[in-house]
């Protein structure tokens, strides 16, 4: 998929013309004339020094480099999305600051020159037929000249808005490799608990039930009442136990259901388990595994919590998956007033951010709580 | 009666397991099989009563016993299976109950091997065209379900599993320590509470009650 200005280069011309690049380039650029007046209020400062003085002038040039300093990283950032879908987030570093004040002073007035360039030269040959004081032969070929340039122009623009995003940009590179790696190593968890469910599968449970069928046969040998057969019963009963407890913890590490019959199917099974009666309203194809595992955490969680915080009598769970977007609700009657802190919804909050999701509770005093979990769908 | 048993497991010691409870109650298991395929081919050479298979095998780890119990519950010559889970698949049951074949099935957890008499009466009752459904199953169905299972007792609840895995009255009773009166009372009261024509055979009275929590 297409992420930026400069990768949009790349297209087939025609593609790319007629895409929304070119014009989103140029509203890129031409936004830059706000940067642009800020050293128009320092020259404006450096001429009016003799009719304001040095205190009035000092302290508004203190106010405009403050708010410079915060407001211009922010606003490069926003008008950043124009060519670049993936903009950064989190808070404004130092060397952001710095480089937005460099971009503002020097570098956003050759964006307005290109921006301008590319306005007015397309508009000037195309309308040079209307253009009394154009020679004749302007008149005649400026039209044609002018459609030809429209295309060229388009790429000049395209190609500097993309350099100036990427030189913002490279402040990036840094927290998506942080944000990649954070990933692999939440799939490499996801691997090993796989592997260890297996493990318990094949192992630890076959040998349980195993020796519940020998305890049991041994149970059918011994004379009923004896004291042999009280303590046989006894291990029978215990082992049939254990066999229990390690389902649990096997379904805790990594549910089966869940790479089998994918996220529906699993959360069905939860809802089944659940101590409140859920209503479960999930209609989903097959999602990607990072996807369907988060989901399912953050699901059961949310079930956990209601059964063991809420009071609630009812609990219902939505999900649909429109526009590429997984959207997951879990709602109850309770009493409401949950702890977004609280009940590992942190944890499952990261869990959840690694696949570029959201996570949301609203759970006012007196209730409903509402659970909503985005996830990207790629 | 004596039944030509087939089993699917892929685990060693679980299979000689169910051969040795088997071998106790005086059936013969004719194929053992380590997989699903093996399964089908030993099943289609050697004539069996019933098939006890379990749902995850090679080469998949994933479904492989349920599909195959499937394919033998709904081929040209169907045989009555057993399904043994590691865990309560709601699903899973549903496709094996809906798999057609007029012959006995069963959905079981692993863990009721180990109540060895218990187990092979069930097999017995599957091979008998009998429907067998693990009280979890329906512990689960009844739960999520609302009005009017709700207004059952607990004990009721408990009779009701039961009379899914197929016991008749005298079963219920003995396993529940109490009288065949009290039994009767507790199914008519069921059979009322969810609206059901009172009793029928034991097993048409599994299908009803299982088709009443299915929805």
């Amino acid at each position: 998929m297409i992420r930026t200005s400069l990768q949009a280069l790349t297209l087939p011309p025609g593609r790319f013309l007629r895409s929304a690049w070119p014009s989103r380039s140029l509203i890129y650029l031409a936004s830059s004339l706000v940067l642009g007046l800020l050293p128009a209020v320092g020259c404006l400062l450096v001429l009016g020094y003799d009719s304001l003085g040095p205190v009035a002038v000092a302290s508004i040039g203190v106010v405009a480099l403050v708010a410079a300093g915060v407001g211009l990283p922010r606003f490069d950032r926003v008008r950043r999305r124009l060519v670049d879908r993936e903009p950064r987030t989190g808070p404004v570093t130092a060397r952001e600051m710095v480089f937005a004040l460099v971009s503002a002073l020097v570098l956003s007035w050759l964006d307005v020159a290109v921006a301008v360039l590319a306005a007015l030269v397309p508009s000037v040959l195309l309308t040079a037929p209307l253009n009394p004081g154009a020679s004749l032969w302007m008149r005649f070929a400026g039209p044609f000249a002018g459609v030809v340039a429209i295309p060229l122009l388009a790429y000049a623009v395209t190609a500097w808005a993309g350099m100036r995003a990427a030189m913002g940009g490279s402040l990036d590179a840094e927290l998506r490799e942080v944000k990649r790696s954070r990933a692999r190593l939440v799939d490499v968890f996801e691997v090993e608990r796989r592997r260890i469910e297996r493990d318990l599968h094949d192992g630890a449970q076959q040998r349980l039930v195993a020796l519940t069928v020998s305890l049991g046969l041994a149970r059918l040998d011994l004379e009923p009442g004896s004291v042999a057969a009280h303590r046989v019963e006894e291990a029978h009963r215990q082992a049939k136990e254990a066999l229990v407890e390690l389902r649990e913890l096997i379904r805790g590490v990594h549910p089966k259901v869940l790479s089998d019959r994918g996220l529906a199917a699993a959360v069905a099974e939860a809802a089944d388990r659940s101590p409140v009666p859920v209503d479960v309203e999930l209609d989903l194809p097959r999602l990607p595994e990072a996807v369907e595992v988060a989901a399912y955490f953050v699901v059961s969680e949310a079930l956990a919590n209601v059964a063991k915080h809420s009071r609630a009598t009812r609990c219902w769970i939505t999900g649909e998956l429109r526009g590429g977007v997984l959207t997951l609700r879990v709602g109850d009657n309770g009493v409401g007033a949950a702890d977004p802190a609280g009940g590992g919804l942190t944890g499952l909050a990261d869990r959840v951010a690694v696949v570029d999701g959201r996570l949301a509770l609203s759970s006012p005093p007196g209730g409903p709580t509402v659970l909503r979990v985005e996830m990207p769908c790629p | 009666m004596s039944l030509r048993v087939a089993i699917a497991e892929d685990g060693a010691l679980l299979r000689g397991g169910l051969v040795e409870v088997l071998a106790r109650f005086g059936h013969r298991v004719v194929v053992s099989a380590g997989d699903a395929a093996e399964l089908l081919a030993g099943v289609a050479a050697e004539p069996v009563d019933v098939v006890v298979t379990d749902v995850r095998m090679p080469p998949t780890f994933t479904d492989e016993g349920i599909r195959a119990a499937v394919a033998l519950r709904s081929g040209p010559d169907p045989v009555p299976v057993v399904v043994l889970s590691q865990y309560v698949e709601r699903t899973y049951a549903a496709e094996l109950l809906d798999s057609r074949g007029g012959v006995g099935v069963g959905y079981l957890l692993k863990d009721r091997v180990g109540d060895v008499a218990e187990f092979v009466d069930a097999v017995a009752r599957v091979a008998g065209g009998g429907t067998v459904i693990d009280p979890d199953v329906v512990r689960q169905l009844v739960h999520q379900r609302s009005t009017p299972l709700r207004r059952l007792t607990p004990r009721e609840v408990e009779v009701l599993g039961l009379m899914a895995e197929g016991r008749s009255n005298s079963a219920i009773a003995r396993h529940l320590v109490v009288t065949d009166a009290a039994v009767a009372k507790h199914i008519a009261n069921i059979l009322a509470k969810l609206d059901l024509p009172p009793d029928g055979d034991d097993h048409r009275r599994v299908l009803a009650v299982l088709a009443y929590l299915r929805g």
